[in-house]
């Protein structure tokens, strides 16, 4: 007998449209393999479209970004998470002082969750002490 | 949307404008097809045959950049004949005279003229909606994407409220939100103007009641930039730093090789995505974050509703938790954050974000929850301007049409309108890395006329090139019906053949949506074969 398979879904909200359909993703041994649609949802009821059915299919692509990376000599190198969060930081406190938190401008995501887009904008007003932030709303 | 998804299903009539809803929205084209066989009248008008126009009783072909003229003359026939509800304009409107005299100016073979729908056609559809009992109004960027898309809207906004088909179940005004969390991106005070809940960053109550919370003395009661005035600003060396999350403005924004002049000029432009973008591509520092796989959360959808997203698998490689990117960011900066997880975070939003006042995690199981929710007894709305319009008075717009930013010329002769396909999403970042999805079609095409092919000598599948006052693309053709003479059309996903290129910035003077759905362009027999 060999290990046994472990095997979950988990009910979550669809990444694509403003439909917002709801479905289970299928994790096998830490894959995400498949989609089931979720019957009782009051979206979707059910039912899913080819992005839906198929939305699994990006999330563990062996192009996925792994690491931080820093421009250095004019390429993106792999850096640590430390040296890169210091970068930002450090880069956007340099230019907040020396031009004005005008100077800065922030987009934040239509892709994104409610608490990461209220956390950016939080971070624009309250640290940086700008309103230059806005998202791909028109697009 | 002022009203719900499911009901869609109980309308009379639906009116389906600048929306390829099969495409972009399946599962809200799905309770459409229901209402048909529910026995609902559904009216189509788009510059293009999209696919929801098969199962239309009356379909109608506007020229691009034409809905103000056409729905004037709607309005126009609805007034005539009295299908109009004055009860509803008395008691729950304000401005109406202003705007009778423009659509009584405005009859149907004058817009005609304009909009080149027969004025036939436009009594047929005004009779239709004008008697329908639960009408609903269905748009898209077809609407909005255009210099005159507030004008658009408004337009919308006056036939609903002509008809009284507002604040009631199954009908009212039903913009279709294109993006996943573009609702909640909105909700959550991701716009230079508004805090959370479009409560106003010039109201020193608002400024004031942030600031108490965020620990801070003041904040800025000036309105930010938008996007547009970013990229002027980076030109102008205003702007000299750009924080981009989850976006890829480099092939989703009008004439792209502006954009991307714009960015390079950035002394810092830092990206957090889950691809290498091709916006990261310029980045100083790209920060790795998660897909919605891999993280906890909530995402509000078209109709308002707020609901879970939860975590199914750690996330890839070094990547980390969005929120926790930021939050380190912020520590560093010098403003301390520390939330222990997204529900932290929702849980001080909400008390801040009135029509989200009620909503708990525990509360979002199950269904969700639709705002406004403001108090933790509040079952939430399915839709909106019950019994009274939310500002008061609904108020009328006498609003006159206006042609397009740019028009068709001897140089160039082609009308073109951007879109989407059903296998693809937005610029590609995620289902062009789907091998299924991007299998279903792998490169980008313009659609042209049997008529306009024959006269380029241009046979179904040659290579063309596509040209405008912004630059130059190679694409292939794709000779259909879909799409009417003297126009063409094509999707934006494919940066290999980027549509962005040629597409024009002009913008709305007040909303600042660039009008993607309609500029001029020429094309010409490529060189390529391959």
């Amino acid at each position: 007998m060999g290990a046994p398979i472990n095997y979950r879904t988990v009910l979550t909200t669809c990444t694509y449209c403003g439909c917002g359909c709801n479905f289970f993703l299928e994790v096998l041994d830490g894959k995400v393999i498949g989609t089931i649609p979720c019957k009782t949802s009051p979206v979707n009821e059910g039912k899913l479209c080819i992005k839906g059915w198929n939305v699994h299919e990006f999330v563990q692509h062996e192009k996925r970004l792994k690491t931080p990376l820093l421009r250095k000599n004019g390429k993106l190198e792999e850096v640590s998470w430390d040296e890169a969060l210091d970068f930002t930081a450090t880069r956007l406190r340099q230019i907040k002082e020396s031009s004005g938190p005008d100077s800065i401008g922030f987009l934040t995501s239509a892709k994104v969750t409610n608490e990461e887009n209220y956390l950016l904008q939080k971070f624009a007003r309250a640290a940086v002490g700008t309103n230059n932030i806005d998202h791909c709303a028109r697009l | 949307m002022t009203n719900s998804i499911a009901e869609f299903e109980g309308a009379d009539c639906i009116f389906i404008i600048g929306s390829n809803t099969t495409v972009a929205h399946p599962l809200i084209a799905t309770r459409i097809y229901r209402a048909k066989k529910n026995g609902a009248k559904i009216i189509v008008a788009d510059p293009r045959r999209v696919h929801i126009s098969e199962v239309a009783d009356v379909y109608v072909q506007q020229k691009m950049g034409t809905d103000v003229a056409l729905i004037n003359g709607i309005m126009n026939v609805i007034l005539e004949a009295g299908w109009h509800d004055q009860a509803f304009i008395d008691e729950r409107t304000e401005d109406f005279e202003k705007f009778r005299k423009v659509v009584a100016a405005f009859p149907p073979e004058k817009a005609a003229e304009v909009c080149g729908v027969s004025a036939d056609d436009i009594r047929a559809i005004a009779e239709i909606y004008g008697r329908a009992d639960k009408a609903s109004l269905v748009y898209c960027m077809g609407i909005t994407q255009h210099t005159t898309g507030v004008d658009n809207v408004k337009s919308l906004a006056n036939l609903a409220m002509l008809t009284g088909n507002l604040g009631k179940e199954s009908c009212g005004v039903n913009p279709l939100r294109g993006q996943n969390n573009v609702q909640g991106a909105c909700d959550m005070g991701g716009l230079p103007n508004v805090f959370t809940a479009y409560q106003p960053v010039t109201s020193s109550a608002a400024a004031e009641k942030f600031a108490r919370a965020w620990g801070v003395e003041s904040l800025s009661t000036m309105v930010g930039m938008t996007i547009p005035a970013m990229l002027e600003g980076l030109e102008g060396g205003t702007v000299k730093a750009m924080y981009v999350l989850g976006e890829n403005p480099v092939v989703s924004d009008p004439d792209v090789n502006h954009v991307k002049k714009a960015l390079e000029k950035a002394e810092l432009l830092v990206v957090q995505d889950i691809f290498l973008t091709a916006t990261a591509e310029l980045a100083d520092v790209v920060l790795p974050g998660v897909s919605f796989a891999e993280k906890d959360g909530t995402f509000s959808n078209t109709e308002r509703r707020v609901s879970r997203v939860r975590q199914a698998v750690t996330p890839a490689g070094e990547a980390r938790q969005d929120w926790w990117i930021i939050q380190e960011i912020s520590r560093r900066f010098g403003y301390a954050m520390d939330y222990a997880s997204p529900q932290a975070i929702f849980d001080e939003m909400t008390t801040l974000t009135p029509s989200y006042g009620g909503m708990t995690y525990e509360r979002l199981e199950g269904d969700g929850l639709q705002w406004p929710c403001p108090t933790s007894d509040h079952p939430g709305t399915r839709f909106l301007h019950k019994d009274k319009v939310a500002r008061g008075k609904g108020l009328f717009h006498a609003i006159a049409y206006q042609p397009p930013a740019e028009v068709v010329d001897a140089e160039y002769p082609l009308w073109l309108s951007t879109g989407r396909v059903f296998a693809h999403y937005h610029t590609g970042t995620m289902t062009r890395n789907s091998p299924t999805l991007d299998a279903e079609i792998e490169e980008g095409f313009l659609e042209l006329s049997a008529e306009d092919a024959t006269q380029l000598g241009i046979a179904d599948g040659e290579w063309v090139t596509l040209s405008s006052r912004r630059g130059s693309i190679e694409v292939r053709a794709m000779v259909t019906k879909r799409i009417s003479v003297g126009s063409v059309f094509m999707p934006f996903h494919f940066i290999e053949s980027c549509a962005n290129v040629v597409t024009n910035p002009a913008h709305d003077p007040i909303c600042k949506i660039p009008e993607l759905k309609v500029c001029a362009v020429r094309v010409e027999k490529s060189a390529r074969t391959s």
